[in-house]
């Protein structure tokens, strides 16, 4: 993976010292709160509900073992022993004191890492496909592209004040496992005619307040435009976009008043201006960042004991079936360690986890461990004939449950547990619909199902693209959780839709109940999924098994 | 007329630990709701915020939070109000746990 730079290391020691010195200015009344926030934002601390929360930035998710180690020695030293994963690849420490930031900012740069810009109007941390360099369906391997990006985002002088945050998200494979519709800017990689590694550029997605789906300004951009390009879409953004409305002034609502067509144009326009100042120097530091990422050494062993183990076992067997994609070496396989054990806090991982994550990692994995947006963690590159081990050591240690893809893998954001924003609790719901459904037995009748549950409309858990979404409201001061259905996040993006009246914090888990009990009995064949299903019924079976038939609406 | 005044407290966020606290009417800041200074009167709802937010060496956000007499003192009325009086519910982290003796 890549490695700091001198320039890299300096300026991160800088900005360590600089806010240590701001830190103390605050605590010795220097500074006002009203001038000490955004100094504190740009570093990614925030004060929540309880406490604060510093916000780490994990670049495009990919983490080293030794990065690994020194998140658990942070959580165990200054926080409550764990960290939480977030579903943008970051991590989140909820209890940091504000005296002993600086100190952690300055572990935090002792491993290349940082929180520079996870807060603030800024170009955000850039997200990728967390399996990336290893899918057996990739094109290229996004994370050149994405260094490049942060390279190029981090500290930029004309784009530390937009008019809001910006987020890009990169994939390099033609099935979309980094949301890239739902992001400012949505980077696909495709191939034009004459076989070339491009980018299809989406803009304008997002969910929140006014969920959409990106819009494609250009279907094929050669990679060596991909820098200028992308100042040229933030350069229109930061000239057109709305400061007089924070409601408005995400690049999906810019999109939508200037017009698809208009915005395209001054795009272009712009990005023909920029291009030529690109003098090349972008595409050598391309290339030095590449060869960062190369391939590791893969192994040639036999897998025999792989398949003897898979034919054995059937608690590995199930586990095999959920956690394992395929690789892009036959002989090994991508790892999803589920962070979501039955009952478990989604995304929370225990200082102890963090590390036998890492000794894993560094053991059977090539040193590389991955954060996906679905607040899971990845081992991206593990021979097959190492799994039954691997597997052994996650069961040990609390880490071996077989559901990824299924309705315990759930996406939940802290909500009102922790955050200051939400409006009701996540946390909680996630949890009891995973013991509730473990209880029946139903998970894996039920097959491949996406929940994502968010406290509040912002929709940091994604709940508009889960295949049942769940968003928590406080109505006339209870908590109130409003339910969507058919909602997609691949390269099919699919906004969910509304069954109609919201659920009280009760009643949420029997409604969820009974949507799925309506899904299996009237899905054709076990193999259908519930999301294939609702495409083919729509809405109409799922409401009368909410509310009821015509005129009944005995939900609160 | 004008609507009845809803009785407040004066609560924040300690500057260098975040914890939640409330202000008491002989002017400490308490970690215990039912400590609280029960505001009932809106002037003097704004003395007292006013007062709160001048500390700026100690607390952080201070702002004016619905509550309601209760047998040991000031009760929250809203649910974010009486998750700050506790801490998370997913982990005995926070309150709950810090003020147990």
């Amino acid at each position: 993976m890549y490695s700091y730079s001198d320039f890299d290391e300096a300026f991160v020691r800088a900005r360590v010292a600089q806010f240590t010195d701001q830190v103390n200015r605050r605590l010795d009344g220097s500074l006002t709160e009203d001038e000490f926030r955004p100094l504190r934002l740009m570093n990614g601390l925030y004060l929540q509900l309880h406490a604060y929360m510093l916000r780490v930035a994990i670049p495009y998710g990919t983490i080293s073992p030794r990065q690994m180690r020194q998140l658990a020695m942070i959580a165990d030293t200054w926080d409550k022993g764990y960290g939480h994963f977030t579903t943008r690849q970051n991590i989140q420490f909820n209890w940091p004191k504000l005296p002993d930031v600086p100190a952690i900012l300055g572990a935090l740069a002792d491993v290349e890492m940082h929180a520079i810009q996870t807060s603030g109007n800024t170009v955000r941390n850039v997200t990728a496909d967390h399996f990336a360099g290893a899918a057996a369906d990739e094109i290229a391997d996004p994370r050149p592209y994405a260094e490049l990006l942060r390279q190029w985002s981090t500290d930029h002088p004309e784009f530390q004040f937009l008019p809001r945050k910006f987020k890009i998200a990169i994939t390099g494979a033609p099935n979309d496992r980094a949301v890239t519709r739902a992001h400012d800017i949505g980077l696909r990689m495709v191939r034009n005619a004459a076989g070339e590694p491009g980018f299809e550029v989406i803009v304008g997605g997002g969910l929140g307040r006014t969920p959409m789906v990106g819009m494609t300004v250009r279907d094929f951009l050669p990679e060596a435009d991909l820098l200028p390009y992308v100042e040229a879409v933030l350069s229109v953004y930061n000239v057109l976009g709305r400061r007089d409305n924070k409601y408005k002034a995400r690049i999906k609502i810019t999109l939508h008043e200037t017009g698809k067509d208009a915005i395209t144009r001054m795009i272009e326009d712009r990005f023909a201006e920029l291009r030529p100042q690109f003098g090349g120097n972008d595409q050598t530091l391309l290339a030095d960042i590449r060869e960062a990422f190369a391939a590791p050494a893969f192994r040639t062993a036999p897998v025999d004991a792989y398949d003897a183990f898979y034919k054995a076992d059937p608690v590995f067997r199930a586990w095999a079936d959920t956690n394992l994609s395929q690789h892009r070496n036959p002989d090994y396989a991508i790892v999803t360690v589920s962070i979501k054990a039955h009952g478990a806090t989604p995304g929370d991982a225990t200082s102890d986890q963090m590390r036998l994550l890492a000794d894993l990692a560094e053991t059977y994995g090539h040193s590389d461990l991955r954060i996906s947006h679905e607040q899971n963690v990845i081992l991206p590159h593990v021979h097959k004939s190492d799994l039954p081990t691997v597997h052994a050591a996650l069961v040990k240690a609390g880490l071996g449950t077989a559901n990824v893809g299924l309705l315990s893998d759930i996406i939940a954001c802290p909500g009102m547990d922790y955050c200051a924003l939400a409006t009701a609790r996540s946390i909680p719901v996630a949890q009891e619909l995973a013991t509730h459904f473990e209880a029946l037995k139903l998970e894996h009748e039920i097959g491949p199902l996406k929940i994502k549950i968010s406290g509040c409309i912002n929709a940091c858990g994604h709940h508009h693209v889960g295949h049942i979404g769940i968003l928590g409201l406080d109505r006339a001061g209870v908590e109130n959780y409003q339910i969507t259905l058919g909602g997609d996040g691949t390269e099919d993006a699919v906004i969910g839709e509304k069954t109609g009246p919201g659920f009280a914090y009760d009643a949420v888990i029997p409604a969820i109940e009974r949507i799925l009990r309506a899904y299996l009995g009237l899905r054709l064949e076990p193999s259908e999924t519930f999301l294939q299903a609702f495409r083919r019924v729509g809405m109409d079976p799922f409401k009368t098994a909410l509310y009821g038939g015509e005129g009944a609406q005995d939900a609160a | 007329m004008s609507r009845r005044f809803t009785p407040k407290v004066v609560t924040a966020n300690r500057l260098r630990e975040g914890d939640v606290v409330y202000l008491t009417a002989d002017d400490r800041w308490t970690p215990h709701h039912h400590e609280a200074e029960l505001i009932e009167d809106e002037a003097h709802a704004q003395m007292r915020l006013l007062h709160g937010s001048a500390q700026r060496l100690l607390v952080v956000g201070a702002y004016l939070a619905d509550a309601k007499p209760g047998p040991k003192g000031p009760e929250p009325t809203h649910f974010r109000e009486a998750f700050r009086t506790r801490g998370p519910s997913n982990y005995n982290h926070g309150k709950q746990a810090d003020l147990v003796n």
